[in-house]
């Protein structure tokens, strides 16, 4: 049962072409160091299923994508996520936009092999027209034909690989959050053929103390655990940590400047993301000692 | 105490929770913030609102202040179910809105290859089929009160129509403040009216400042004035920083 892979060997899992779910919420406890990974990869023609963030932004950068399945792509303190707009504005991605709460349904309905959940969210907007392979159903229950209440279908988000940060993981694959909010981390693993979950700490199995509700992701969900400290950054991922894992604004600063400007890019990318993660982590370091000086 | 146009804004936002009740007060904007923890610490004590987190905070606490006692707990999962239970009031910002409160949060221009690709939709869609919606849009522009949103992330109360009574029966968008004055979309067609001019605007403004037909419904009163009490707890209480006059000019 021991499921500990490294970065490379989880990355060297995936195939073009596939739909990868990304947890986490806009620039919070994303799984950076899998998306880092898929950056430097060969991969190309995916489908990113997100609330999105820098993840989509970093792959959207790469050429790596192909359709992007989201309600948002924001940094949160930064609103607009620059990557993401220059590949709308450019044209060089298909987007399925939907409402927040109908992308949550989806999930649900992968999570419980469901083909669909009824919802009210996007009936009248421009998610419907938008996306036209959109059905609607008519409630079976109180009235008939046009007076029983008309919902949207929400098509399940059925997943071939999820990738979820984690605070704390056992060998195992059973996963555990320390902050406020668990995003929608476990439905992506449950929507997901396979999952695999990265963490800022690995422990042995019985050793993930704390509440019982704060043991998010099951095992019976995981395919792989990958232990990856400073593995969310420069996102908001955890409490803990020395120093902590709050978002590195300072850095996501520098990472959307850079991100406006081509030349600014090239260099950014030279710097941060052309090594391994080990090398990203050091590159980082180092940039926020020029900064101190 | 004289107040300025951010006080005034936030005392008008606060107003669109009034007679709420027991409900979530879910704000987006600083002054929006502002307003609804303002009305929760006067005129509506009932009212449930956050630290801008996950937590929904034992009392209402600054912007961006730690959350103290939490009385509850909503992270996003929770959040998103609360929109469908309905027990919330949200006050939204956009970038586009037109005559019956069509807004864009997603796209400036064509869709399928935006001139200007903004968040997405987000929960938009689901906000304003399913809860009472109010907007705080500080910046009253020509480019903002736009004859037609160019993606409609929240539903106005034409497309509502169309959807009939049954389909819209949660829909219902309540009052729209900028940084010039009050609106509402209390008419036969639910066009929007204008309900009030904050201090030192004239009614010819916001008409210029307005991109489609306004209703103009006699005379326009004044946005009420901030009390003394709701200017100290503005001040002392919930933003001694300053944060919202960032988002309104002074």
């Amino acid at each position: 049962m021991d499921k500990v892979m490294s970065i490379d060997e989880v990355v060297g899992s995936l195939e073009s072409g596939m739909t990868i779910g990304i947890g986490g919420w806009g620039s919070r406890r994303k799984p950076m160091a899998l998306v880092r990974a898929i950056h430097r990869s060969r991969l190309k023609d995916l489908t990113v299923v997100s609330y999105g963030g820098a993840d989509v932004g970093l792959l959207c950068a790469a050429g790596k994508v192909r359709r992007v399945v989201a309600p948002f792509v924001t940094l949160d303190s930064i609103p607009l996520e620059p990557h993401f707009r220059a590949a709308r504005q450019h044209g060089t991605i298909e987007l399925t936009e939907y409402d927040e709460g109908m992308f949550m349904f989806g999930l649900l309905a992968a999570a419980h092999r469901l083909p669909f959940l009824p919802t009210r969210a996007g009936l009248g907007s421009d998610v419907m027209r938008v996306n036209p392979e959109l059905r609607t159903v008519r409630s079976p229950y109180g009235g008939t034909g046009e007076d029983a209440e008309e919902l949207v279908a929400v098509p399940a988000l059925a997943l071939d690989v999820a990738l979820v940060h984690m605070d704390r993981a056992d060998t195992r694959g059973n996963g555990r959050y320390l902050g406020p909010d668990p995003y929608l981390d476990d439905l992506f693993v449950k929507a997901a053929a396979r999952a695999y979950v990265s963490c800022e700490r690995l422990v042995d199995p019985g050793k993930l103390e704390g509440p019982p509700q704060t043991l998010l992701i099951s095992r019976m969900h995981v395919t792989g655990v990958v232990e990856t400290p400073g593995g969310g950054h420069f996102t908001e991922c955890g409490p803990d940590g020395e120093p902590s894992r709050g978002r590195d604004e300072a850095f996501q600063r520098h990472y959307a400047a850079s991100a406006a400007d081509p030349e600014a890019w090239a260099a950014f990318a030279d710097r941060f993301l052309s090594g391994d993660e080990a090398a990203y982590q050091e590159a980082v370091r180092r940039w926020h000692e020029e900064e101190a000086r | 105490m004289s107040a300025t146009r951010a006080e005034v804004c936030v005392v008008a936002c606060a107003e669109a929770w009034r007679g709420d009740g027991e409900i979530l007060a879910a704000a987006m904007g600083t002054c929006s913030a502002l307003g609804a923890r303002l009305a929760r610490l006067t005129f509506e004590p009932g009212l449930l609102t956050t630290d801008g987190g996950a937590l929904l905070t034992a009392e209402p606490v600054p912007i961006g202040a730690p959350a103290g006692p939490a009385e509850g707990w909503l992270p996003f999962r929770d959040h998103l179910w609360l929109v469908q239970n309905g027990r919330r009031h949200v006050m939204m910002g956009a970038s586009q809105i037109d005559r019956y409160g069509n807004t864009n949060i997603s796209a400036v221009g064509d869709w399928a290859r935006p001139t200007s690709q903004l968040l997405g939709v987000r929960g938009a869609p689901g906000n304003t089929i399913c809860n009472p919606t109010s907007y705080w849009i500080p910046r009253h522009s020509t480019r903002v009160f736009v004859p037609r949103a160019d993606v409609v992330s929240g539903v106005g109360h034409d497309r509502a129509a169309e959807l009939g009574a049954r389909a819209s029966r949660f829909h219902g968008l309540r009052r729209v403040v900028t940084g010039l004055g009050v609106f509402d979309f209390g008419t036969p067609d639910g066009a929007m009216r204008l309900v009030s001019v904050h201090p030192g605007v004239e009614v010819e403004q916001v008409v210029a400042a307005t991109g489609f037909e306004l209703v103009l419904d006699g005379d326009v009163p004044q946005t009420r004035l901030p009390a003394e009490e709701e200017l100290r707890l503005i001040r002392e209480v919930l933003d001694p920083e300053g944060l919202r006059d960032r988002e309104v000019g002074a």
